[in-house]
């Protein structure tokens, strides 16, 4: 087991990505943020709170739960719903930042797309991730990755957050 | 999970309480303008009622569709009991059709654990109801209503006192509710004639009571049974009149509970028998959420037994 | 012309090393025994009288799909009996001398075990009108039981009457005790189980009532009692008082109330579904006991077959009853034997001495010399499993498939010829 991300550099991660999404959009007017659960939610809370604090203004945020659009339910047991709560300005319209903790097969973030669709028609959707480990099965990629971590399929990166586990932190397990 | 549903005996309180967490995401998630979710695309469920009940019927049909499974209704009343190997055959045929979930509905006690524990068929068997045994789906609606109504939207349903009155006997929602609602932590009291309990409900856990009158206000959930006017028949009690008089929610016992009680019913009612109308309008009456909760608790059980693998 | 036989190194019941010799199909001294007698070894076998059968069902004629006499007698054979009792709810119903006549002759033409008709009591097995017993008794059959077994004779003023009647040729009322509307629809025991299952309850005071009444009868009447399958505590007292009180009174249990409980209907299996039901584990042991003290005088099998699709089926619409002839004895060794309660001698008598004395079937019931040699060669020391396709009885409804069971049955005799044998 190895440390990849320690406190502070998941917070500079995100102060960066904040950063970002800011300048790519030109502002926050106009933006949406939503949170994949579980750890989803909590990355994506924490951005919007420093991206309020930066500009000034309430961010429009909420959740958006993927279970039961995946297309791999039938490959496990059934899971736990997270939480879905789509802010009231909805997305029609929007720019739309889903957040993830981790990117890999990328089976989530297009199980999110449709769900996302459920709710209207944002006018663009972006992606800001924690981690992007590789291994895409399909034709998606992030937008803002806090760091690019080269693994092996069969390596689990866990991502450690306060809000559920004690601490801030990202490791990476089965490395040789 | 198991991978039927046939009997409240069957969850434990952790999985229970996990249907009725799914239940409530999946209740908030269909107040929104998503009415159908993807997840049992693909998927054929078979509503297999060989007795009338249109309402639970169009619940589990609903939350069927809901969920984009491919719903086929099969009615077989007339020919359930009739003769020989009915149950079998037809659950070949299902077989053959290839359905992944059956929701089963039949006047035999026991009926959907003969499906599911033959080799008749290969899918998920869902209890609506048999005989005179128990109504899984049915109690687990009634302890959602109970959760919204009085407890936190999460979590178990302890220290509720909740009356169960009237035919106990001969009901499968009151067999299934007693396993469960004490499996949440709620203590439950029957009420009913000693002609409508079991003879051993003594081993059921539960306070037994012939009067319906003494401690009314201790109760937080009243929940009456639907009396079945032929049980006159078999002596079970003297008149329809004697019955309302002694063990129906008429104005004066409704106005005896106290103010955060709630009012159910597994419904259809008899009005003016075991309930009268000022009861079964009355604000502390729940029974129009609980036909409404009973989709979301229905979609909560398709997607637990059916979503995984 | 039959054969004769010396059988060597066997033991008895009681473990006693024993020869026995059978000459024109009787049992003779070994001194006396042919010269041109077949020498058996007969090592590691036990020599039991053939058993005898109070209760059995054929279906013949009527529902021949379930078991005939044929069928049927091949499966007794099988289990060790050479004496089998017919019950009477067949199609016609055996309630003339006509119908016993059939039946009996079918048994003796096959010849692999004796079969006895028991006559209905009444018309039809109504319980209204008294059947010609008398006509039954003087036929070939020489019917000296009747029963309406399957449904009981309700009506206090007709089973006084029956008791009566048949006094006047040492007849024997068997009666299937259950109050009809007590037990009207009623699926199983009512209790624990049955309040769980939703399953409609049978009360034991429905088979408890009619037995006291019966028994109040009889002390009236001074006829000859039966009790067909005691099932419940409070039956075995009733008789044990009536025995006490000198009320003429014998008393039957069958092997799977001795070893089986109710609980098994959690399953929702048909298989377990039996009229009268399965009842309590306290029951099953005071029937043990009962078997044990003498106050019930006989196990008798209720062997009941049904057509797989009676029994594959949601359970209320299940027939009742369960087949029992090939597995009573390893059954009731086991209830009774392996449990340490009674030596297998006592257990012998109870299915083949006392039975055969109740039916009054000469010749069934003892290997005393002049006797006739029905007899049955049995290893206590080898277990068996119920399988299907093992079982000689055409329906193959028994509870105990898959089940190891203790003693095999290895030979059956009837009138000295070999009738089964593996």
């Amino acid at each position: 087991m190895s440390i990849v991300l320690d406190q502070a550099e998941i917070a500079r991660a995100l102060k960066r990505i904040a950063h970002e999404i800011i300048e790519r959009n030109k502002g926050v007017s106009n933006l949406v943020i939503i949170g994949i659960p579980t750890r989803g939610s909590f990355l994506a809370a924490r951005l919007t709170k420093i991206l309020s604090s930066l500009e000034g203004v309430e961010i429009n945020s909420g959740y958006l739960d993927t279970t039961m659009y995946r297309d791999d339910l039938r490959n496990s047991a059934p899971r736990s719903l997270g939480r879905t709560e789509i802010p009231l300005s909805g997305v029609h319209d929007r720019d739309v930042v889903l957040v993830d903790d981790v990117l890999f097969s990328g089976r989530t973030i297009r199980a999110a797309l449709d769900a996302l669709s459920e709710h209207g028609r944002p006018k663009t959707v972006q992606l800001a991730v924690l981690i992007d480990r590789g291994h895409r099965e399909l034709p998606i990629r992030a937008d803002y990755v806090g760091k690019n971590l080269p693994t092996n399929r069969n390596e689990r990166v866990q991502v450690c957050l306060s809000e559920i586990d004690d601490l801030d932190q990202v490791k990476i397990e089965g490395r040789a | 999970m198991n991978r039927h549903l046939l009997s409240i005996a069957d969850l434990s309180k952790e999985e229970a309480v996990n249907l009725l967490d799914t239940a409530a995401e999946l209740a908030r998630v269909t107040e929104t303008p998503v009415k159908k979710l993807p997840t049992l695309r693909g998927r054929t469920i078979v509503n297999l009622f060989f007795e009338d009940s249109t309402r639970t019927r169009i619940s589990f049909e609903a939350a069927a569709k809901r969920l984009s499974a491919d719903v086929i209704n099969f009615s077989a009343k007339g020919s359930s009991l009739s003769k020989g190997e009915s149950l079998k055959d037809t659950a070949l045929t299902l077989q053959a059709m290839g359905a992944d979930g059956v929701v089963i509905r039949h006047p035999a006690s026991g009926a959907a654990h003969r499906l599911a524990s033959q080799k008749w068929m290969s899918g998920c068997v869902i209890n609506a109801g048999d005989g005179t045994h128990e109504h899984p789906t049915q109690a687990l609606l009634d302890a959602f209503t109970i959760r919204e109504n009085l407890k936190e939207p999460s979590g178990d349903l302890a220290g509720l006192n909740v009356a169960i009155v009237g035919d106990v006997l001969h009901s499968r929602v009151a067999r299934s509710n007693v396993l469960l609602l004490q499996k949440l932590g709620a203590i439950v009291t029957l009420i009913a004639p000693p002609t409508l309990l079991p003879v051993a409900v003594n081993t059921w856990g539960c306070n037994v009571k012939y009067d319906f009158d003494s401690d009314l206000n201790s109760f937080d959930v009243v929940m009456m049974l639907r009396v079945q006017r032929e049980r006159m028949e078999d002596a079970f009690f003297p008149s329809e009149r004697e019955y309302a008089r002694r063990y129906g929610l008429n104005a004066a016992r409704l106005s005896l509970l106290n103010s955060r009680c709630i009012v159910m019913h597994p419904g259809p009612m008899n009005r003016g028998l075991e309930i009268s109308a000022d009861s079964a309008d009355s604000d502390k009456s729940v029974i129009v959420d609980q036909v409404k909760n009973g989709v979301a608790v229905r979609m909560a059980a398709l997607y637990l037994l059916l979503g995984g693998e | 012309m039959s054969i004769n036989y010396l059988l060597k190194n066997l033991k008895d019941a009681s473990g006693k090393r024993i020869e026995l010799a059978i000459s024109n199909g009787r049992f003779v001294e070994v001194k006396d025994a042919a010269p041109d007698s077949e020498i058996i070894d007969g090592k590691g076998l036990t020599a039991i009288p053939g058993l005898v059968d109070l209760h059995t069902h054929l279906r013949e004629p009527g529902k021949e799909d379930a078991e005939t006499v044929l069928s049927g007698s091949k499966a007794a054979a099988a289990g060790g009996f050479t004496a089998i009792s017919a019950m009477p709810n067949t199609n016609p119903i055996a309630d003339t001398a006509g119908v016993v006549e059939q039946v009996f002759r079918l048994g003796i033409s096959h010849g692999i075990c004796d079969v006895f008709p028991i006559g209905a009591v009444t018309l039809g097995q109504q319980g209204k009108i008294l059947s010609e017993m008398g006509a039954m008794r003087s036929s070939e059959a020489k019917v000296r039981i009747f029963s309406d077994d399957g449904h009981c004779v309700w009506d206090s003023l007709v089973m006084r009457r029956a008791l009566e009647y048949v006094k006047a040729f040492d007849g024997v009322i068997a009666q299937h005790a259950q109050d009809p509307r007590l037990t009207h629809g009623s699926q199983m025991n009512e209790g624990e189980v049955s309040a769980a299952l939703g399953l409609k309850g049978w009360p034991a005071a429905a088979e408890e009532s009619i037995i006291a009444r019966d028994l109040l009868l009889n002390e009236h009447v001074g006829s000859r009692l039966h009790i067909c399958h005691l099932t419940t505590i409070g039956g075995v007292e009733l008789i044990r008082w009536a025995k006490k009180r000198g009320i003429q009174v014998t008393a039957e249990v069958t092997p799977h109330h001795l070893l089986l409980t109710d609980e098994l209907a959690r399953s929702y299996d048909p298989l377990y579904k039996v009229n009268p039901p399965l009842r309590t584990e306290r029951d099953v042991m005071a029937l043990r006991e009962g078997v044990v003290d003498g106050t019930i005088d006989v196990i008798a099998t209720d062997h009941a077959p049904h057509p797989a699709e009676d029994k594959d089926c949601e359970w209320a619409a299940a027939a009742f009853g369960m087949i029992g002839l090939e597995t009573a004895l390893s059954v009731s060794y086991k209830a009774l034997v392996e449990s340490g309660l009674m030596r297998f001698e006592d257990l012998v008598e109870r299915m083949s001495g006392a039975p055969a004395r109740i039916g009054r079937y000469e010749g069934h019931g003892s290997l005393a010399i002049g006797n006739e040699a029905n007899f049955t060669l049995v290893d206590t020391a080898t277990n068996w499993r119920v399988e299907t396709p093992e079982i000689r009885s055409k329906s193959k409804n028994s509870p105990y498939l898959g089940l190891e069971l203790p003693v095999t049955v290895r030979h059956t005799y009837l009138r000295g010829k070999e009738v089964f044998s593996q």
